[in-house]
């Protein structure tokens, strides 16, 4: 029995051994030299693979970083600013403090707001149901509810309501990645500037139809009365197309162009309710017209 | 002008008639030949084993399609009640509850739903579970009760070698020898042979495989490929040798080989998609049987040499392409 | 034995409820919608604006480029407008709107039923004339036609196919426009003929129109030039390579033209307008849809001016039933599905197909069962669960390995497709996607 166990040992460590140094010697002779920083920044970054820094992978974003001789036009939304401070640090360069972005979705043609004229059926994706049919709707760029934005986020920072047929975007969890943007097929999505306690002004509508046409399909659209733009003390709105647009970086969240819009189409999110009567009256008769014309 | 809300689809705006439930209940109607010899010739222990397995496939699939993978039960279908059947008549007719059981677990739990359900699978499911018993509980799985009318009783049926296991068992005996004790063609042909519940009525499968065709559930290739590549492999052997090798006739009416060509190589999940695949596809099941059946220490081959040309099958679709129209004339 | 192409196929119910149904002058609607784009190609570019007067027959867009075609007044009136309008499936597109007054025709148009059987015109002037009157496939195709006849250098045609299969079930404007209009679409042919050349032609016709068959065999007699041939019953039939494939056991090569084989095809209501156009000088502005469905209560054929409202001419069939679901804009296996009924006939629609509720929705889609009888139906040879699977995973380079671009969109995979899947949608995505992929490269 002794000399069973001890040969059993003895050949099986043996070639253990030698498989050992064969595989040492493979390691050596193959070995492929990568510079050590790599790791090192990709140890800093946050490991998500998003691909929100236009990369496909945080290692690929990593061997970009060390190859580039300046990085301060690369940036990681997820990690944000910290993380590019440490990899500016590891690499021993310089990076420009970007701005914290947040996914605004600009569309509140809810089933209450956007009347349904007709019923898609189809394959549930939004990139083919935007292709054939211009929606279930008379609005042919607002969002069609099915979901495409929902699957590609990587950060469960966006959901589908299924009362108003629309996304919510859940400000915490959102990165800024982009995913959102890229999938959305009317463009409807948008990478805008963070504010304190999350605060919003955005025009909620990206409806380019002439006036007459845009009220008819959805209560709530932007007919481009140009109203907001002549309000706005900063210069921070653009009229195109029948279309509105505040620019993030000039709005200092005054809330003028929300008073004075006609079909509520601006959306204030984060501020608390109003004290001036004659603010809060208007935005009740607005509600109350809104109900009367859904009965 | 209208008030109707009207639907709209991409074309095509019609189907024909034809579902997934209509093809699997087509196989249902198939077999029920198969299933009436079964209990006519084994009585009581035939309806048992039928209907614990079928009604356990189809309950394993709704329990874990409901409380495992949490989503709506498909179990109307068919394809539970098709993998039952099929499950039943590979097993032998004195087969205990708690084995069929557990047969219908592996098959439906580890073969179908672990790959995700319903065209996921690449395993034929019936068989991944007769395997499983048939390794686990060699005994049981190898006691073939001897057909005696509607009178057998279940569990204590009198039980006696199959053809194919007296072949095997032959050892340093000829071949005509064992042919002497073992049932003629006639008996072969119209079921009078131990067996499992659906190897031995080779009439009532034929009537089935003509039930298949005509109601355009299968195509005529893959049974067509495997009869034709058992009877050629094996006729070549037995005019090598007829002493040591049992003629083509014999091969093709015993063992699963009618079942298995007919019913379970021709389950679509598992089956190639392309006529030149299929060809293959059955050639290669017909070898194998034969090799394991002849060379071999287990006395019947079919299940395993589908399972393992079913391994194959994702190859075949993958290189074998259909001829494409305007593909040989290159536009230049 | 009939004829019939090789390679896949399937058999939808033909419900030709309307193929008895003589063909009804529609009456003139009250204003016209005629988009810019009704054909492959380029768009037109409009001649006119608010508050022209028009007559039927003018010009209202030029063509732009060699594929283009022109567009041309339906009626005659003031032009309302000239404006994005929303079409059949919400999307706006470029339209000339004409309020009708009267029915006056532009000088020079021939509008009287004479028959005009002798040919002058020369290949060269029938080419212009087929350029000048805007005249494209009238099947649902709508490739402008003159591009067809022009044969470029260093290829060769030697027949001529005219497409009287029909082979979408319920459309029957082919049927009747071959039994009421024999002699004009005869002469229609001839002259294509002289245009491109060829001393041969020959008419396909699916063995469900037998009346049809014979009407034309009585015609033409012993006509050694043209030819009525009877073929076996099976859809797509009429797509192009099919009908030549069943009729000269030739293969148009994958990525190819009819061209690549010497044929060239056209439908039998593009033959009558080449008639029109050649020996009426007059353009095309009106052409015949099938209006049918189970539920309607006087399904029929009507001959209605381009631009008409489609809701119009479901009043004319007897008004939409109430169990109305859906309402498709030619036959029930390519047919689009209209949002609205404000849409207007183009001069691809041939026909309009109203379905109840009961045929108007989806069935539930299960997974693919790897059945394999998308792969046998399909007439191209494709393996469209592969396409899908494809598609949805987004591996277009593997798409364009896997010859999506030769499908046709026929839809008889999705047809036959016991799972119900969505076949067609998916490899309409792989093929938008790779052909911008290969637009892509071209750049590069």
């Amino acid at each position: 029995m002794t000399t069973t166990v001890l040969y059993t040992i003895l050949s099986l460590s043996g070639l253990g051994a030698v498989a050992a140094m064969i595989l040492y010697a493979a390691a050596q002779k193959f070995k492929v030299y990568e510079d050590p920083r790599i790791d090192q920044v990709e140890e800093a970054l946050p490991g998500a693979n998003c691909g929100g820094c236009g990369y496909p992978g945080c290692r690929q974003f990593a061997e970009a970083l060390v190859k580039a001789d300046d990085i301060s036009d690369y940036y990681c939304p997820v990690g944000g600013n910290d993380t590019m401070k440490e990899v500016a640090q590891i690499l021993g360069r310089e990076v420009a403090e970007q701005e914290p972005k947040v996914a605004v979705v600009r569309c509140n043609g809810s089933f209450q707001n956007r009347k349904r004229t007709s019923i898609y059926e189809g394959p549930s994706s939004c990139a083919i149901e935007a292709s054939l049919f211009g929606g279930e709707t008379d609005c042919q760029y607002g969002c069609l509810g099915k979901g495409d934005c929902v699957e590609v986020c990587d950060f469960e920072a966006i959901f589908m309501n299924e009362e108003t047929g629309l996304p919510y975007v859940i400000d915490d969890n959102c990165t800024a990645c982009g995913a959102c943007v890229d999938a959305c097929p009317n463009n409807i999505i948008e990478l805008r500037k963070r504010y304190k306690k999350d605060r919003k002004i955005y025009v909620s509508c990206v409806n380019e139809d002439k006036p007459a046409a845009a009220k008819k399909a959805c209560q709530v659209a932007c007919i481009g009365c140009n109203k907001c733009v002549k309000v706005c003390p900063f210069d921070a709105i653009t009229l195109e197309n029948n279309l509105a647009y505040i620019i993030p970086d000039k709005c200092k969240l005054c809330r003028k162009c929300v008073d004075v819009c006609p079909t509520n189409a601006i959306a204030e999110i984060g501020f608390p309710p109003r004290r001036n009567k004659r603010r809060n009256a208007k935005k009740e008769s607005a509600d109350q017209e809104q109900s009367k014309n859904q009965s | 002008m209208s008030n109707n809300v009207l639907t709209v689809s991409p074309s095509p705006h019609v189907y024909q008639s034809t579902t997934v439930r209509k093809l699997m209940y087509g196989v249902v109607i198939a077999l029920l030949p198969t299933l009436a010899w079964s209990v006519v010739s084994f009585g009581i222990g035939a309806i048992i084993v039928t209907l614990v397995s079928v009604i356990s496939c189809i309950l394993f699939e709704y329990l874990i399609e409901r409380f495992l993978l949490k989503r709506t039960p498909s179990i109307t279908d068919g394809s539970a009640m098709v993998t039952g059947l099929l499950l039943a008549f590979n097993v032998p007719a004195n087969l205990p509850v708690g084995i069929i059981i557990i047969g219908a677990l592996v098959s439906i739990g580890i073969g179908k739903m672990s790959f995700g359900g319903l065209g996921r699978n690449p395993f034929n499911p019936a068989l991944v579970g007769r395997v499983f018993l048939l390794i686990s509980f060699p005994a049981q799985m190898t006691r073939w009760p001897i057909p005696k009318g509607f009178n057998t009783s279940y569990v204590n049926a009198q039980t006696g070698a199959t053809p194919l296991g007296m072949l095997q068992e032959k050892g340093e005996a000829t071949v005509s020898k064992v042919m002497e004790s073992a049932p003629s063609y006639g008996d072969l042909f119209y079921g009078q042979m131990g067996g499992s519940l659906g190897e031995m009525a080779a009439f009532a499968l034929i009537i089935g495989l003509i039930i298949l065709l005509y109601m355009r559930v299968i195509s005529w290739h893959i049974p067509a490929s495997i009869i034709l590549s058992t009877g050629v492999f094996t006729g070549i052997l037995w005019l090598v040798d007829p002493t040591q090798y049992a003629d083509p006739l014999f091969h093709l009416l015993t063992g699963g080989l009618l079942l298995g060509a007919i019913f379970m190589a021709t389950d679509y999940v598992t089956s190639p998609m392309v006529p030149k695949a299929m060809w293959i596809y059955g050639i290669g099941i017909g070898v194998l049987t034969v090799i394991i059946r002849v060379f071999g220490s287990y006395p019947e081959g079919v299940s395993f040499a589908i399972l393992i040309m079913n391994a194959f099958v994702p190859l075949l679709n993958r290189y074998i392409k259909p001829k494409r129209f305007g593909e040989e004339v290159q536009h230049g | 034995m009939l004829k019939t192409f090789t390679k896949g196929g399937v058999h939808p119910a033909e419900n030709k409820i309307t193929q008895d149904k003589a063909i009804e002058k529609a009456g003139l609607p009250k204003k016209v919608i005629i988009p810019i784009a009704q054909h492959i190609g380029a768009p037109s570019s409009p001649v006119v604006k608010k508050k022209d007067q028009v007559k039927a027959g003018d010009v209202i867009a030029r063509s732009q480029g060699f594929v283009s075609s022109n567009i041309h007044a339906s009626v005659s009136g003031t032009v309302a407008k000239v404006d994005h309008v929303v079409d059949a499936s919400g999307f706006k597109q470029p339209c000339v709107v004409i309020n009708a007054e009267d029915d006056q025709w532009a000088d020079g148009i021939d509008t009287s039923d004479a028959l005009v059987k002798d040919i002058d015109a020369s290949a060269e002037e029938i080419r212009q004339k087929v350029l000048e009157a805007g005249i494209v496939g009238m099947g649902g195709a709508t490739f402008p036609s003159h591009v067809k006849l022009s044969i470029p250098e260093g290829k060769h045609v030697d027949t001529l196919v005219i497409n009287g299969v029909e082979c979408e079930p319920y459309l029957t404007s082919d049927h009747r426009v071959m039994l009421e209009r024999a002699e004009e679409m005869l002469v229609g042919i001839r002259l294509l003929m002289k245009a491109l050349g060829v001393e041969k032609a020959l008419i396909g016709i699916e063995n469900n129109k037998p009346d049809a068959i014979a009407h034309l065999n009585e015609w033409l007699g012993d006509d050694p030039q043209i030819e009525v041939y009877g073929l076996k019953v099976k859809y797509p039939q009429g797509g192009e390579k099919q009908l030549i494939n069943a009729l000269l056991d030739r293969e148009v090569p994958s990525g190819g033209l009819p061209l690549d084989v010497g044929v060239v095809v056209h439908n039998v209501g593009t033959a009558l307008a080449v008639y029109e156009a050649v020996q009426k000088n007059k353009p095309l502005v009106e052409r015949v849809v099938t209006v049918t469905g189970p539920s309607l209560t006087h399904p029929t054929n009507l001959l209605v001016r381009v631009g008409t409202p489609v809701g119009e001419l479901i009043e004319a069939a007897g008004g939409l039933p109430e169990d109305t679901g859906k309402v498709v804009s030619g036959g029930p296996m390519m047919g689009k599905a209209l949002k609205t009924l404000d849409a207007p006939v183009v001069k691809g629609t041939s026909g309009i197909l109203v379905l109840p509720q009961k045929w108007a929705h989806r069935e539930k889609e299960l997974h693919c069962v790897r059945c394999a009888q998308c792969v046998d139906a399909c007439p191209m040879g494709l393996e469209p669960y592969l396409l899908k699977q494809l598609a949805e995973r987004e591996r277009f380079e593997d798409l364009e390995k896997n010859s999506v671009l030769d499908c046709i969109e026929c839809g008889s995979c999705s047809f036959t497709c016991p799972a119900r899947l969505p076949l067609v949608e998916y490899i309409r995505y792989g093929k938008t996607n790779v052909n911008q992929i290969i637009r892509n490269r071209k750049q590069q």
